[in-house]
């Protein structure tokens, strides 16, 4: 137990340093689900069952999907602006 | 300001940061230590007392009641203040569903891919059902149970399309069952001062341990903040959706 306790927290701290180096926003969301999941995994084992419940939900689930639609719509805001050269925010 | 100014600031700044990070993790408590006397308290009375196998839900749910109560409006609040934030604006315009309909599910998504999503939304409904009834007996609660009954709603955004979920969950629907689950709550802390004389008192029958049927209020508690965590969860996931990719500028 000791040893996966261990290699959890092992395993937190690069992850957490892989979130942060990671410049891509998209690739960023998903590596903020992983680490999540890792998280919820060291709550479980130091015998937190209810927190690593709402862990995995909140940070596997609803954050990463928060930021991929926000990033689905400046990217689609972006495509609207490419099409309209001349037009601007409004006409 | 020269590079070497700045290097020499980081070097002072980081020295200092890193003394005050050893000083203190020199003083904190070792690994494991735990000096808690309220929570082994309550873990030595809570079946006695509750006839709760779960002390985390008994104290959510019916010591500190009222904390949960204050954490369910801090959710309902900051949930309404983003539908106001996101709505549409008067720039925006939604374009009609008829003439986007390939850009409302993600593209590239397999046959295979969206069959095995839409077959995981029935399980996730039951496990939704079952964390939120069962918080007074095992881990969960109101809130997990709410946010993995909200997680099948977005599995049918992600295996059948965004129009097919909004027909599922109209906005109107959303609204309603996030406002009903947090009156409810409120209103199971204003039965106990009808039928208790205090705010938050459990007036049930505290029933057999271990049975579905137990622990008075807190099953109660529990569904009325699942059902308000799933509403709200959808609510903000449709609202974001509804930015991503039905609300467009003019």
């Amino acid at each position: 137990m000791k040893e996966l306790q261990a290699g959890l927290f092992v395993l937190l701290a690069v992850g957490a340093t892989a979130v942060v180096l990671m410049r891509d926003p998209l690739r960023q969301a998903l590596l903020v689900g992983i680490y999540g999941l890792l998280l919820a995994l060291l709550f479980f084992v130091l015998q937190a069952p209810d927190v690593a419940l709402s862990q995995i939900v909140v940070c596997t689930v609803a954050v990463p999907v928060m930021i991929l639609l926000t990033l689905a719509k400046i990217r689609g805001h972006a495509d609207d602006e490419r099409k309209t050269p001349s037009g601007g925010d409004r006409e | 300001m020269n590079g070497r100014v700045r290097l020499g600031l980081f070097c002072v700044g980081a020295a200092g940061l890193a003394a005050l990070l050893a000083w203190g993790l020199a003083g904190l408590p070792s690994f494991g230590a735990f000096n808690g006397a309220y929570a082994l308290l309550i873990d030595r009375v809570v079946v006695a007392q509750r006839h709760t196998t779960d002390a985390v839900t008994a104290v959510n749910f019916d010591y500190r009641a009222l904390d949960t109560l204050g954490e369910e409006f801090i959710l309902f609040t900051s949930v309404v203040g983003l539908a106001v934030l996101l709505r549409e604006q008067r720039s925006e315009h939604e374009r009609p569903p008829e003439q986007t309909s390939e850009e409302h599910r993600f593209q590239g998504t397999s046959y295979v891919l969206r069959a095995l999503t839409l077959l995981l939304v029935g399980p996730l409904v039951v496990l939704a059902l079952y964390v939120d009834s069962h918080g007074a007996l095992t881990p969960g609660g109101g809130f997990q149970g709410g946010i993995v009954g909200a997680a099948a709603l977005l599995l049918v955004f992600l295996g059948g399309g965004y129009l097919t979920m909004r027909r599922l969950s109209p906005h109107s629907l959303v609204e309603l069952a996030e406002a009903s689950g947090a009156a409810g709550y409120g209103l199971i802390g204003l039965g106990g001062i009808v039928f208790a004389g205090v705010f938050f008192k459990n007036f049930l029958g505290f029933g057999t341990p271990g049975e579905l049927l137990s622990a008075g209020t807190i099953p109660l508690s529990s569904m009325a903040v699942g059902l308000e965590v799933t509403g709200a969860f959808v609510l903000l996931w449709s609202e974001f959706l509804d930015q991503a990719l039905i609300v467009r500028h003019q």
